[in-house]
């Protein structure tokens, strides 16, 4: 066991950090710090110059666009992003629709659509989840009548997320009736601009619209447009919910955030002290970290295994429960730490920051409404119950 | 003993629940939040009708004499409703302020246009280091002959936008952090030199910073003693603790039963949500959170108004403690159990959720509670 990075690897961290400090827009950098919605001119543009660098890919193999990283490495890269307040790319076309593609899609498929995602010129939607259809995902209603030359497509998807910036959907449909109902669906490629296509926002409990609810209304999908089999859609969307879990725990990103919460904690005031100094809220910060300190350790472990050619199984889960519980308490924290400055609301400020003097702190006002929307992380993705349902299942044997 | 409620304030209960399912909805409550003023006078006007506006008042200055009793079943309906109307600004605080400290003569003036609906009062009381310690009072008033002059700032004071008259508390001497030296002053909210920003809050009400910039006032806008108001404020204070604490028991009870219900209707794996025993457990830990939490709100009410200030500080502070741990094992857990619709802005819950949360930093989150109560 050595914890420490090789000299190539520590080289390899100097090289990415030196990257980011001189490629990552200034701009961006202050509203991932501060907590100020993106925009999807946000998203592209980061996602723009690390495609010319070649490091918008890392989990593609290198003919497709890859990095040819080592997990180490991309450990590394999403380490150096996450400390310099890079955004997350969006994750639907690079780490869902683009690997999916890889393993199942025809060569005509690929050319036609992988360029396009890394270059962030076309934007995908995850088209899954539906009203009846959450936890019990192949309960799907959505039908695609095959009728020769196309899929005759009606139903609706719900959360959405991005759904009205997307121009293409992935959708998991039902094609036929059997006996199981994981059987029996397929896996479309659907045109969002196809005017049987209408999105409805869904607005969240931070005020802020980033999901909706999609209906299809006899929209005509090209036969082609099928990825895999007829009828082999639940192994693809189980594939996809497996691939590339490693980043689920985002540890990067949760160290960056107690960072920031010390730094907040610095400067907010407690009887005459920085907030900092108080024993209390210090226990608050130690426990958190106790946490992270493991999660991190574990998330290694894997990473190990899983350089050594082993495939990562059930641990998704245990990272992905866990990564969740550490980042919602982590903004539990952020918004103790400003005790009556997380009443001031003002969507406006949410969108693009403060243009007046801020109320208090100036990323006060972002902090409750963070805590609020990121309650939404033990939900979507498989929610924590089923995360434990699965480890019951499939490790303890239960 | 008894710890039923007597058939006053049985009487008070129903007015109220008739009221909450006769004229507001949760779409009426949205549609007021966030509206103008973010409430409406009308409500407001018809609160007076009803009495609620005199309920913890003496009868001798036009109240009810309910007293804290009688404040816990209104708060219980204003946390049931989520009532925008500024019940807690303008009554259980700047109103008691008055009641508490306030002379004879400020009683008389202030109290009978307050309890008919015609004065509206808010109470400045946090700053921006001061966190939860009363005691932290940077804003100074110092004598100029026979007056006051009063400058600094206020912050997150709820319901200052509409209110006809601020109560404010400044340092008229000692150090910052000393308990002694603080005094409270009435200013009316067009003097000049003094200014507000206003604002929407995160759980659908408002609140303003303040800003005092040599605000003169005169020697009779004093209320209590110069100097020696410290001990009033953390009175208020802790009564209107314990009535948020009444306003959290109606919030979790509300979300126990939205989520108990939800869980019965919204069916996934062929099968009602309410068969999973791992959600059944989450309801159970959130129905025995509403009783206890219900047991120390009532407890609270009961013993604030003790003479012995310790017992007192004791029930308050144990009431807040419980009242903050409803955010993980309630709120938290009703957003959880409702998926996807539990964190949008359309269903209900979410703004029950949003309130509970702010309960806990309302007037002392759960560090500061307990550390009270250690130093008891
Ligand atoms: C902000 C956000 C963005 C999203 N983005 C997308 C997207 O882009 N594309 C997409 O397809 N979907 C998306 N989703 C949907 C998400 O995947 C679903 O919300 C999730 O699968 C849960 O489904 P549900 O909301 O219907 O909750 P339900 O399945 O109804 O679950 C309600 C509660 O019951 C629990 N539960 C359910 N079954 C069991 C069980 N067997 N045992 C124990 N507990 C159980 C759940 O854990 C949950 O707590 C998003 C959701 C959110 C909130």
């Amino acid at each position: 066991m050595d914890l420490n990075y090789s000299p190539e690897e520590q080289a390899f961290k100097l090289e990415v950090r030196e990257f980011l400090r001189t490629n990552y827009p200034k701009d961006i950098k202050e509203k991932v710090a501060k907590g100020v919605a993106l925009k999807k001119s946000d998203y592209v543009t980061w996602q723009k110059i690390l495609y010319k660098k070649g490091w918008v890919a890392p989990s593609w193999p290198e003919q497709y666009g890859g990095t040819g990283w080592s997990p180490v490495q991309k450990y590394i890269f999403e380490e150096e992003c996450a400390a310099a307040n890079c955004l997350r790319l969006v994750s639907f076309g690079l780490v869902m629709i683009g690997p999916v593609l890889l393993e199942f899609g025809t060569e005509e498929q690929k050319q036609k659509y992988l360029p396009d995602i890394l270059k962030s010129d076309v934007w995908w939607a995850q088209g899954y989840s539906e009203p009846n259809a959450g936890s019990d995902l192949a309960s799907l209603q959505t039908r695609a009548e095959n009728k020769g030359d196309h899929y005759l497509l009606n139903g609706t998807k719900t959360w959405t997320t991005h759904g009205h910036y997307a121009d293409m959907i992935f959708v998991l449909a039902r094609t036929s009736q059997e006996d199981r109902k994981q059987k029996g669906i397929s896996f479309l490629l659907v045109d969002m601009k196809d005017p049987g296509v209408s999105v409805e926002p869904i607005i969240t409990v931070d005020g802020m619209h980033v999901v909706n609810q999609v209906f299809f209304d006899e929209i005509k999908v090209p036969i082609e447009n099928i990825v895999g089999k007829e009828g082999e859609g639940w192994t693809i969307a189980k594939y996809l919910l497996q691939h590339e879990r490693t980043n689920i725990a985002q540890v990067p990103r949760s160290k960056k955030q107690i960072e920031r919460l010390k730094a907040l904690a610095e400067k907010e005031q407690c009887n005459g002290k920085p907030l900092l100094e108080d024993t209390n809220f210090r226990r608050k910060i130690a426990e958190v970290e106790v946490e992270l300190m493991a999660l991190e350790m574990t998330n290694l472990r894997v990473l190990s295994k899983l350089s050594a050619g082993e495939p990562p199984g059930s641990a998704s889960s245990l990272l992905k429960v866990k990564g969740t519980e550490v980042q919602q308490a982590i903004t539990a924290l952020l918004m103790e730490a400003v005790a009556y400055y997380g009443f001031p609301y003002d969507k406006n400020v949410m969108l693009d920051g403060w243009q007046e003097d801020p109320i208090g702190p100036e990323e006060a006002i972002f902090l409750a409404p963070h805590y609020f929307d990121w309650r939404k992380t033990s939900i979507y993705g498989g929610s924590n119950e089923i995360q434990k349902n699965i480890m019951a299942k499939a490790v303890l044997g239960l | 003993m008894n710890l039923e409620f007597s058939e006053e304030m049985n009487m008070l209960q129903d007015m109220l629940n008739k009221f909450l399912h006769n004229e507001y909805s949760f779409e009426q409550r949205q549609t007021l939040s966030r509206q103008g003023i973010g409430y409406s006078e009308d409500n407001w006007q018809q609160f007076a009708e009803m009495g609620l506006l005199g309920v913890p008042f003496d009868e001798q200055y036009g109240g009810f004499g309910f007293g804290q009793a009688g404040l816990i079943v209104v708060m219980e309906a204003i946390g049931k409703g989520l009532i925008v109307e500024p019940y807690l600004a303008s009554i259980v605080l700047a109103g008691q302020l008055v009641q508490q400290a306030g002379s004879e003569a400020q009683k008389r003036t202030l109290l009978e246009p307050l309890i008919g609906g015609g004065l509206k009062l808010a109470f400045a009381y946090v700053e921006r280091q001061s966190r939860y310690n009363l005691a932290d009072v940077v804003c100074k008033a110092v004598k100029r002959g026979n007056q006051f002059c009063i400058r600094g700032s206020k912050s997150v004071v709820f319901n200052a936008e509409t209110a006809d008259k601020i109560i404010v508390c400044v340092r008229t001497s000692g150090e910052s952090i000393s308990q002694a030296g603080i005094s409270l002053f009435i200013v009316d909210k067009g003097s000049k030199g003094l200014s507000t920003r206003d604002y929407e809050t995160v759980d659908g009400l408002r609140a303003s910073e303040v800003h005092f910039d040599g605000v003169m006032v005169d020697e009779s806008s004093l209320i209590g003693e110069l100097d020696n108001a410290y001990d009033a404020i953390q009175t208020v204070i802790d009564s209107a603790s314990a009535a948020i604490c009444a306003e959290g028991v109606g919030v979790i009870t509300q979300l126990r039963d939205k989520t108990v219900e939800y869980l019965k209707t919204r069916k996934q794996f062929g099968q009602p949500l309410s068969r999973f025993q791992v959600l059944q457990h989450r309801c159970v830990d959130m129905f025995m959170h509403e009783e206890q939490m219900r047991s120390l709100a009532y407890l609270a009410a009961i013993k604030v108004t003790s003479d012995d200030a310790s017992e007192s500080a004791k029930s308050v502070s144990s009431a807040k403690v419980y009242l903050a741990d409803a955010r993980t094992i309630v709120a938290e857990q009703a957003a959880q159990l409702h998926g996807g619709i539990g964190v949008t802005d359309e269903l209900d819950v979410a703004h029950y959720v949003k309130r509970l949360t702010m309960l806990n930093t309302l007037f002392g989150d759960r560090d500061f509670h307990l550390q009270r109560l250690c130093s008891l």
